[in-house]
């Protein structure tokens, strides 16, 4: 139970931000509800829907870390192109209104370790790594004091290998999924 | 930082930008109405247009707001209803969201985001799914050809306004709506800078493929083949009607509103004036009153930018459905990358 002493101890200081906690149950309760009806609704438009707002959750949840850009990403990648690829492709194909029969996979129940045994690893590894530390904010060192400065900067230059690596990953999806579409 | 005449707490700023994002919605919704598409579009066609309700029929916005109102509110049989009713509340929330980011004065904005551009192009892609709903959950053919017929074009047109707007990027060197008003005002070129920088000047190509994107995101002629009222009745809002189809009505006007504010920050200068006009220096400088002008300032580019837009739309004939998506694809997407490109260049050069 580290982290409800950790969540308790840090109420108990009184140096965090409670507003910020409070916000972040809410936010976390509306995802897992969310969460829970993506794989529970009998319509896959529905599901999809929902996982829309399990998504904007996780930008609401990268706004109150403070991380706007992360938060902007999220909205731009996930919900404006993966969500509406997606339904796209759902309404193409089949998407009848009304509930649907089969559409959970018979083994099912195979995922409830699969995502408790997750669960517990991520748990470990971030309080294991970070436990009650307090982390300091970085101090914004480009033009303004703007954090995308900084940003720019880190990924041109310290990271410029991992992510030209992504763009090169990137870069084939496409050109694989162009293959594998093309008829001629 | 400015001298404004008093201080404001927090709670009675959240008010004044609550109000202020309303008015900065539904003020040039209105006026878009009543002034291009009754007014405008009636004298193209050599008519006067609505002339009964108030002066000049200046009322008839109301008496059209009131019919909608008291219209009964009509759902399918068959469709699917929580959806039906969500889909015109997520169109419009967008267009609130968009407003969000846009700066009209030094200290007049909603939010001062750092990634603003970033921002509005990615809250400007959640109408998508909004219209998408409404096309799905209508339970009618031409409901569902509409939706993914503004889908597949709001994707294809995200890109090549997304790339024109990195060339604003590239040369402002900041994504904060408004630094990049500070830069264009506080520019020079060539060392003239009596009239600052406005981007328009040095990202003319930016700037067109902008507003090509702006017509075609707003699906409206040439580029309404979503609601192409020949072909699919009226696309996604087919079934709608009463308050329901106003919300559309209302979010199809006031995003093009917002847009056009956006495009007048990003390439018009914004609310700013010439810094050296006044002898300012940078943005903390500037004069607490440009907080009143600067609005008036805005809006008036914002009319300025939505009658070309709305010019447009009234003259122009609809394209086929493969010449939308080549024109999007084959044309303007090589364009905007080759003007990133050049930008890039004399970025570096000057």
């Amino acid at each position: 139970m580290t982290a409800f002493s950790l969540l308790a101890q840090s109420v108990s200081d009184g140096n965090v931000n409670v507003a910020q906690n409070i916000g972040f149950g809410l936010i976390a309760a509306v995802m897992i509800f969310a969460a829970l009806c993506v794989v529970t609704t009998k319509n896959v438009v529905h599901a999809a829907l929902w996982l829309v707002i399990v998504l904007g959750g996780v930008a609401a949840q990268y706004i109150l870390a403070a991380a706007e850009f992360v938060a902007v990403s999220q909205v731009m990648v996930y919900i404006g192109a993966v969500m509406v690829l997606f339904l796209f492709g759902i309404m193409l194909t089949r998407a009848q209104i009304g509930a649907e029969d089969g559409l959970n996979n018979t083994g099912w129940q195979i995922g409830i370790p699969v995502a408790v045994v997750l669960f517990g690893l991520l748990a470990f590894v971030v309080l294991d790594a970070f436990g009650d530390d307090t982390l300091a904010e970085a101090p914004l060192t480009g033009d303004n004091n703007e954090a995308t400065v900084d940003i720019a900067d880190r990924v041109l230059f310290q990271y410029l290998a991992p992510f030209f690596g992504m763009t090169f990953v990137l870069l084939a999806a496409a050109i694989g999924a162009i293959v594998l579409a093309r008829k001629d | 930082m400015h001298q404004l005449a008093v201080e404001i707490p927090y709670w009675g700023q959240s008010i004044f930008r609550v109000l202020g994002g309303l008015v900065a919605v539904l003020l040039p919704a209105g006026g878009i109405v009543y002034l291009f598409l009754f007014k405008m579009m009636s004298f193209m066609q050599s008519r006067l247009g609505p002339m009964e309700a108030g002066p000049f029929g200046s009322m008839q916005l109301l008496a059209e707001v009131g019919k909608w109102l008291q219209k009964e509110d009509i759902q399918p049989d068959n469709a699917d209803k929580t959806i039906f009713k969500m889909a015109p509340v997520v169109v419009l929330l967008s267009t609130f969201l968009l407003i969000v980011v846009v700066p009209f004065g030094p200290d007049a904005f909603f939010a001062d985001l750092d990634a603003g551009v970033f921002y509005f192009l990615a809250v400007g892609s959640v109408s998508v799914l909004g219209i998408l709903m409404a096309g799905w959950s209508s339970a009618n053919k031409y409901s569902l050809l509409g939706g993914l017929r503004a889908a597949g074009q709001l994707i294809a047109y995200e890109l090549p306004m997304v790339l024109a707007t990195l060339g604003v990027v590239i040369q402002a060197g900041s994504m904060n709506l408004n630094r990049i008003v500070e830069v264009q005002n506080t520019g020079e070129i060539f060392g003239i800078g009596i009239l600052g920088n406005p981007f328009i000047l040095t990202q003319g190509v930016g700037f067109l493929i902008f507003m090509i994107a702006v017509q075609a995101e707003l699906t409206q002629p040439p580029f309404d083949m979503p609601i192409a009222e020949s072909e699919l009745v009226s696309g996604y809002m087919t079934e709608y009607s009463g308050f329901r189809f106003l919300m559309f009505f209302i979010a199809e006007f006031a995003t093009a509103g917002v847009f056009a504010f956006i495009a007048s920050v990003l390439f018009l200068g914004g609310w700013g004036v010439p810094f050296t006009w006044f002898g300012w220096e940078n943005l903390d400088d500037v004069a607490w009153w440009m907080n009143v002008v600067g609005p008036l300032i805005m809006f008036t580019k914002m009319m300025g930018l939505v009658l070309i837009i709305m010019w447009v739309r009234f003259s122009s004939p609809r394209f086929r459905e493969d010449q939308l998506q080549t024109f999007a694809w084959k044309f303007l997407i090589p364009l905007s990358l080759a003007n990133i490109a050049v930008t890039a260049i004399l970025k570096v050069v000057f």
